[in-house]
């Protein structure tokens, strides 16, 4: 373990007018890619799909508006406009049709579109109509799966509208050899085949559209150098004609060829990702080990004398920026999903070299410090934590974690590696993961993870059991008997997993058919120049050309679903509280309905609950969520559902380290868990599973019925694997213990345990080093992910409005910390105004 | 050895987990019931009767004080081992005072280095010397509260004179693994400048003594005396500024020793 003493950099001004820049308007929509792709396919359908793609690319390359912002030192974007979308009409645009007119108002995501480019985009969607990836992806589902969907028990809209993304490209090999190197590559592969294969035609024409797209991917940096020369020669400010020169040299350079210094590195990198982002839809292009291939550039340009800390850190700062500069618009369903314009760019520091020594250097503080500079919600910077990571690294990691900007994100080597070993990585490439998107490992540059495949909702399965498979008067699952006539908890427990496999196995079906219509549809050549071994293999990576191939899709509400069996457990067969026919019509009425709990405060709650993820909710949306409420409650009070909710209220929960609880939390996830890795995909792959909801535990929520953990109907689930909001009241310890009890290795596709921290118990170098310790202690108990809000006055006014939200958070009082709501009224407003002094 | 100490019952009033200012690290603490002293100041009001007592907060009863064996207590130290390993930290007793249920707090010390686990107690040092001697070999960290150096104004802020605390404290620092002095500072009571040295040059006497906590006084307890149908007499004390702790700081420093604000 090094000692790297590493000292903090200062911001370059220039930093802060990128970002003034980048958000003083709000996102748009563009219609010039939508336009040049259609009009690239309309002459080109008599191809193989995969030479249509690329020649599309290269159409929207030659052609697309190039634009500089200004001060910029990393250049390249596809839109006019700052943090502006593309569109895709390949991959659907019936929803977006739909949502033309309201996409720029409505509360999730909204995005400003001109009257110029709805007309733009109507003219060209009709196209589309019969040739997308959903409406060939729904000829391939089954009718059940179909219906599953249509119930909302799970969702697998994300690849159904969009492309799959969620990858990391070998970038290192990019920057070394350039796309040049890549059509050399592809060009001796083309080489090496005989027109007599029974393969010949398939290899030699993706061969044909890898070399097209890296010509294309050339092109467009050309532009840009020319387009940079162009600006300088009009320049009156010298330093900036400069700039501009020196970015048109880059630009002529890389991506061409290898990068010859860390400043044209950092140039090449952007535009690896940033067209990437312009081939397919798909989002979570995640750059992964930023801090490991950008190293060697650094080291030579910074040994030689040739760059200094505080210009390496300025474009560092520039990449940071420009990663906001990409954004998606999305389908009003998946935006409340995924919800905060985020793209999902996960950028992961410190961890371990491929050869198990630890892989920290300078450029992984440098990642941490551009986080500071910046406060953006882009790059999802993430942090990689083995036993091996030097104190200071994470110190500083802490430092960043104190802002309260929610990042970094701590990822636990020691789980995570055997992990993927059991996924048949090798010890090698295990060691070097990385993150994408949330929170799901993959080796770079050879994996095709397909890490978002579905939202499973694992509340929704308990409804399955106690309607028995039929709601509304429909047919939606198996049978699993009548839930009143049970006898035994095992009978119960039975019933749940048999609904599980069952909607898990009709999720399998909807993934793969998805799957394969992304194989015929949406085959990516330039993606694939970049993913071993497609070139070897002669086929994309939608087609299976890469070395690693998975399903990943991601159950959430294992707390409730805990908490629910327990409930069932000691209420219902051990102590017989009540009986389950009672709790099932205490379930139907909402726990008494209007007796238990009254429609305004279900509003309310439901509303505050949004807030909390971001979105603004006005008068209209709360007099929406009224109406539905009151509708769904019953009008006639009962007693006794009621009296069945107090009783589940008074009972142990999950997240409190009682060992009970926490194991049945094991038990209920593994219902889950287990299942899916029985399943194989299209590419050959295996599926694996994830316990994470990103957003969608409050929109999905929204859909879902009361359960048995005593969650009201359309509330929230809970998130990930922490426990249910509220309901963890005895300290942080306690709640990471009971997370640590679930088996995080087999969830391999990641898992997401969030905690809630106010600024002051991270206070001094004492408190960032206890930080530390207390993340380290949850891994050495085996969990995998951890993330930390660090919560403001705000939230402090909120929480004394509404305590019971907010029965673990942490608050320094004096000579100790304390759970805020713990404290009396006095005290607590004595901690608020302190806070307030604080802020100044 | 471990069954024997593990069937020890004492009185408690609280565990308290992810403690970080009472001692090294992350700390789980337990508060014992029962107090030789009435400081005018106490926090924790509710821990100076040993007996069992009922607390009205918010309308709400809330019995306070429990009376738990060893391993009880134990079952629920060693969940947070972890974090303890991890940060340096450990167990703290504290209270009340836990010199007045000796063999219970000798139990909960003793099991906690079987388990390896990094011990401290909070104390008044009101004991009889020999109370306070069977528990040392087991005790990592000593934090001993001197209030004041003159008796009777010691009395009279606490109900007990000071000699004996002073006369423990010496024996303490030559016997114990650490001793590290605590000061709460009160004012009206004990913090002028003049006041804090006298603590310090007394506690720079002692042997292997060489670090002060200085703790400002807090009004967060003051609810607790409603509670349990009692008068708050330090009312109208407020918080001394951070200014002024600081001062204090320097003077502590300036004898020679490590000091600190807060714990």
């Amino acid at each position: 373990m090094q000692i790297y003493n590493f000292p903090r950099i200062e911001k370059s001004p220039r930093i802060g007018h990128l970002i003034d820049h980048m958000f003083k308007e709000m996102p748009q929509i563009e219609a010039d890619r939508a336009e040049l792709m259609t009009e690239s396919f309309k002459k080109t359908e008599s191809l193989p799909m995969i030479e249509r793609k690329a020649k599309a690319f290269r159409h929207i390359l030659e052609n697309i508006p190039v634009t500089i912002r200004p001060e910029e030192l990393i250049v390249g974007s596809t839109t006019v406009r700052p943090r502006s979308c593309q569109t895709f009409p390949e991959f659907s645009y019936e929803w977006l049709e739909a949502e033309l007119d309201t996409v720029a108002t409505r509360s999730a995501d909204p995005f400003y579109i001109s009257e110029e480019n709805k007309a733009r985009l109507k003219k060209i969607h009709p196209y589309w109509k019969g040739r997308t990836t959903s409406e060939l992806a729904t000829s391939y589902m089954e009718p059940e799966t179909l219906t599953a969907i249509g119930a909302n028990i799970f969702t697998p809209d994300n690849y159904f509208y969009n492309g799959v993304g969620h990858v990391t490209v070998n970038y290192g090999k990019i920057l070394k050899i350039g796309y040049t190197g890549i059509i050399e590559e592809a060009k001796a592969a083309m080489e090496k085949l005989d027109i007599g294969d029974g393969d010949y035609v398939a290899r030699n024409s993706f061969l044909k559209a890898v070399i097209e797209s890296c010509e294309a991917a050339i092109t467009f940096a050309k532009r840009y150098s020319k387009l940079a020369a162009d600006e300088a020669s009009v320049c009156t400010d010298a330093k900036r004609a400069s700039e501009l020169r020196q970015i048109s040299e880059n630009c002529a350079h890389v991506p061409a060829y290898g990068a010859r210094s860390f400043y044209e590195a950092c140039q090449s990198f952007w535009f690896i990702q940033m067209l990437i982002q312009t081939e397919g839809s798909g989002h979570s292009i995640s750059p992964g080990r930023f801090d490991q291939y950008m190293y060697p550039y650094f080291k030579a340009d910074y040994e030689a004398g040739k760059i200094t800390l505080e210009q390496a850190q300025e474009y560092i700062d520039c990449i940071w920026v420009k990663l906001n500069d990409v954004n998606k618009v999305r389908d009003l369903a998946s935006a409340e999903g995924f919800a905060g314009y985020s793209a999902f760019q996960n950028l992961i520091a410190g961890g371990q070299t491929p050869d198990g020594r630890d892989a920290t250097n300078e450029l992984s503080f440098m990642c941490i410090e551009a986080t500071m500079h910046v406060l953006l919600p882009q790059p999802s910077f993430s942090v990689r934590v083995w036993n091996g990571s030097p104190h200071e690294f994470l110190v500083r990691a802490a430092e960043l974690t104190r802002t309260g900007v929610g990042l970094p994100a701590y990822y636990n080597d020691e789980v995570i590696v055997p992990a993927l070993l059991n996924r048949g990585l090798t010890l090698e490439d295990a060691r070097d993961y990385n993150i994408i998107g949330c929170v799901e490992p993959q080796k770079s540059g050879k994996t095709d993870g397909w890490h978002d495949a579905a939202f499973f909702n694992m509340c929704r399965i308990s409804e399955l059991v106690f309607n028995n498979g039929i709601e509304n008067g429909k047919t939606v699952s198996i049978q699993t008997g009548d839930v009143t006539k049970m006898e035994t908890f095992e009978e119960f427990f039975n019933a749940y997993k048999a609904q599980m496999e069952y909607q898990i196995k009709l999720m399998v079906n909807a993934d793969n058919a998805i799957d394969k219509a992304h194989a015929e549809r949406a085959p990516l050549p330039f993606l694939s120049s970049m993913i071993e071994d497609c070139i070897g293999r002669g086929k994309s990576v939608q087609e299976g050309g890469a070395i690693y191939n998975f399903t990943g899709p991601q159950g959430f509400g294992i707390a409730n679903m805990a908490d629910a069996m327990y409930a069932v457990k000691k209420l219902v067969f051990e102590e017989k509280k009540f009986t389950m026919a009672e709790l099932k019509a205490a379930l139907e009425s909402n726990f008494g309905g209007t007796d238990g709990v009254d429609a305004q405060k279900l509003t309310t709650e439901i509303a505050r609950q949004l807030m909390a993820t971001g979105k603004t909710v006005g008068e209209e949306e709360i007099a929406k969520i009224y109406a539905q409420v009151s509708a769904a409650l019953p009008q006639a009070a009962s007693g006794k559902g009621a009296q069945i909710l107090e009783e589940i209220e008074k009972l142990d929960r999950f997240g409190n380290d009682i060992e009970e609880v926490d194991l049945l939390a094991r038990e209920v996830a593994y219902t889950y868990t287990k299942p899916v890795e029985k399943y194989t995909n299209p590419r050959g792959g295996q599926y694996q599973a994830g316990l994470y909801p990103v957003s969608a535990n409050v929109p999905l929520g929204a859909q879902t019925g009361a359960t048995p953990d005593g969650r009201l109907a359309f509330t929230p689930v809970a998130d990930g694997v922490s426990p249910v909001a509220g309901r963890d009241v005895s300290g942080p310890t306690a709640a990471a213990n009971s997370v640590a009890k679930l088996d995080h290795g087999i969830a391999s596709n990641g898992t997401l345990f969030n905690m809630k921290f106010h600024p002051s118990a991270l206070k001094g170098e004492k408190g960032l080093d206890n930080f530390v310790s207390l993340i380290r202690a949850f891994f050495d108990q085996k969990g995998s992910h951890m993330q930390f809000n660090v919560v403001s006055r705000e939230t402090l006014y909120d929480a004394q409005k509404h305590p019971e939200n907010y029965k673990n958070l942490v608050v320094r009082v004096a000579g100790y910390s304390a759970l805020f709501t713990s404290l009396s009224k006095s005290l607590q407003d004595d901690i608020i105004r302190r806070t307030e002094q604080s802020t100044f | 050895m471990l069954d024997k100490l593990g069937a020890v019952k004492g009185r408690i009033f609280n565990i308290q987990k992810f403690s970080v200012h009472d001692g090294p690290g992350i700390r789980t603490i337990v508060f014992l019931k029962g107090c030789a002293l009435r400081c005018r100041w106490c926090c924790n009001p509710e821990s100076q009767e040993f007996k069992i007592q009922t607390m009205v907060q918010n309308g709400k009863p809330k019995t306070v004080g429990q009376d738990v064996t060893v391993d009880e207590v134990m079952a629920k130290i060693i969940k947070d081992m972890p974090y303890y390993k991890r940060s340096g930290g450990g167990v703290t007793l504290s209270g009340g005072e836990s010199l007045l249920q000796p063999e219970f707090a000798s139990a909960i010390l003793q099991s906690c280095k079987l388990y390896g686990i990094h011990t401290a107690m909070e104390s008044t040092g009101f004991a009889s010397f020999d109370v306070i001697e069977k528990l040392l070999p087991y005790l990592d960290l000593y934090l001993m509260d001197i209030k004041h150096i003159d008796s009777e104004k010691h009395e009279a802020f606490t109900t007990k004179p000071n000699k004996r605390i002073l006369e423990n404290a010496r024996k303490i620092a030559e016997c114990a693994k650490k001793l590290i002095i605590r000061v709460p500072v009160i004012p009206t009571f004990n913090d002028t400048e003049e006041e804090i040295e006298a603590i310090a040059r007394f506690a720079v006497s002692l042997p292997n003594v060489n670090e002060i906590h200085l703790l400002p006084y807090h009004p967060f307890g003051s609810d607790k005396y409603a509670a349990l149908g009692r008068e708050y007499t330090m009312q109208h004390i407020v918080t001394p500024s951070e200014a002024h702790m600081e001062k204090l700081k320097a003077v502590c420093e300036k004898v020679g020793l490590k000091a600190q604000i807060g714990g």
